[in-house]
């Protein structure tokens, strides 16, 4: 931990955990659709749901998926920013269940793509991302991370992880998951260092690996 | 950091014969793996937008989205009627404005939340001013502060929510008390002793906003929260100790913080969001 989590981060007001991890939620959504975001509709549950408007949640969500950063000015008028850049934003209030009261879900829409990401808010301006479409997962997006979507076969993470080890990527935490044994398995991985296109793209060119996102950190 | 415990933080320094602040420089170094300098450099780039954020809520008037806050940093530097305390005054003005600009959604440096980012650079910044100190001892106050506060988040919590507001504005006056203390050349130990009187004095705050915003009484309580830091300076240098250890208060903080019910703790279910005038002000922000 770096006491910059604690004197710190710079951000927009007014508050840590319903407006810098609001953005962060929005700016980890983003990295984990990747591609050109037409519209989103936005969930917003709990305490995220009673009181975005006084504390901004709703520009703080869609500045981060603008890819604005906490401490960016133009979180203030992303709204506007958004429609001029010809992204449809809709929000929702809504009772996610089961959910940290800082939550938001947000359902993103491309050419020919979407795809469903919920994060929490978790204190401080510290969140979590708990869903991707139909994948329970976790992180925090406080450290290089990697999700890595691959069949569900014997030896497969092995593989991922000594792919990772050669080239000397220590791995801090793991997570995987899979909704149907023998199908898709899930794979979060947080990592000690950066992680350069080569390793993406080795990878990516795996036989059992169907997708590779890689989430770097704030 | 690796650390904690603040005693552990003390001992460290008096047994190397360093102040606080270089152990927090060193283990912010060796964790991440970067040089000192650009450790160095973050904070002033920290320091420098907690300047600009003073600077702006006292240039223009501000009002919150909401309409509820704003002002009254000018308000107070202004008046000719206050008390003749200079040093305090200033140091609540700083606070005010530091925390008008939050609520406008204007850029801050958390410390430790964005609700009591007003603390701790008004306390250190008013002081390097009227003390005519070296910036670069404002530079190593400032990583005291944050070092204070990391012993805090690891050991109970930041978050209103968890903690109620002892565990924002009170660890912020008691990471401004600590920080202070350093900046004015008191010892590792009397830092300590800083932190632990400004938060005991603390504990038992409730986080109870008006509709559940950054606002009422968060602004305010921010000058509040800056003053009180100096009392327990004040008590720390002239050798007035603490009986109760800093750690054991932070224990304390988070007992308490436990058994504080959920409807005072940032859920606006009771306190002052529940006033008369509280719920008036929420049932109106209902259309806004």
């Amino acid at each position: 931990m770096s006491v910059f989590n604690v004197l710190g981060p710079i951000m927009i007001g007014p508050s840590s955990s319903h407006t810098a991890g609001a953005v962060k939620v929005g700016y980890l959504a983003r990295s984990i659709f990747k591609d050109k975001l037409n519209k989103a509709d936005i969930y917003l549950h709990g305490s995220f749901a009673r009181t975005f408007k006084g504390h901004g949640t709703d520009r703080a969500l869609v500045g981060g998926l603008l890819g604005f950063k906490p401490d960016d000015e133009r979180i203030r008028d992303s709204l506007n920013i958004a429609k001029n850049r010809g992204v449809d934003i809709e929000f929702h209030l809504s009772d996610l269940r089961g959910v940290h009261p800082n939550t938001a879900k947000l359902d993103l829409y491309g050419e020919n793509k979407e795809m469903s990401i919920i994060g929490s808010s978790i204190g401080g301006s510290r969140i979590k991302i708990i869903q991707i479409d139909d994948y329970e997962v976790d992180f925090s997006g406080e450290m290089p991370t990697l999700w890595v979507l691959h069949k569900d076969v014997p030896g497969e993470v092995g593989i991922i992880t000594s792919i990772l080890g050669s080239y000397k990527l220590n791995i801090a935490s793991m997570v995987v998951f899979r909704n149907k044994k023998g199908e898709v398995g899930s794979a979060i991985i947080e990592l000690d260092h950066k992680v350069n296109d080569f390793v993406i793209s080795h990878l990516e060119n795996m036989d059992d690996i169907y997708q590779v996102r890689y989430i770097e950190p704030f | 950091m690796q650390y904690n415990k603040i005693a552990d933080l003390i001992e460290k320094a008096k047994t190397e014969n360093k102040k606080i602040s270089q152990i927090v420089i060193e283990e912010e170094v060796y964790e991440r793996e970067i040089e000192r300098s650009a450790v160095i450099d973050e904070m002033k780039e920290h320091l420098k937008i907690m300047r600009e954020s003073i600077t702006e809520g006292l240039t223009k008037g501000h009002k919150s989205a909401t309409g509820l806050t704003g002002g009254e940093a000018l308000t107070l530097q202004n008046s000719s009627n206050t008390l003749d305390s200079p040093l305090y005054n200033k140091v609540i003005v700083k606070a005010l404005a530091v925390s008008e600009v939050n609520a406008c959604m204007g850029k801050i440096v958390a410390g430790p939340t964005a609700g009591a980012s007003g603390i701790v650079p008004a306390v250190l910044i008013t002081l390097t001013e009227e003390y005519s100190l070296d910036e670069d001892k404002l530079i190593n106050a400032l990583f005291t502060a944050g070092g204070l506060g990391e012993v805090v988040s690891k050991k109970a919590t930041l978050a209103g929510a968890a903690g109620g507001c002892q565990a924002e504005c009170g660890v912020g006056s008691a990471m401004a008390a600590g920080a202070a203390v350093e900046l004015m050349e008191g010892s590792p130990k009397q830092v300590g002793e800083a932190f632990a009187l400004a938060l005991k004095n603390l504990l038992g705050l409730v986080c109870d906003p008006v509709a559940g915003l950054v606002e009422i009484p968060c602004v305010k309580r921010n000058g509040f929260a800056a003053s009180h830091a100096l009392t327990a300076v004040n008590m720390a240098l002239s050798g007035i100790g603490t009986v109760i250890p800093p750690d054991e208060v932070i224990e304390a903080m988070m007992e308490i913080g436990d058994l504080m019910p959920v409807s005072l703790k940032e859920t606006s279910e009771a306190g002052l969001a529940k006033t008369k005038t509280g719920q008036k002000i929420a049932d109106n922000l209902q259309d806004f």
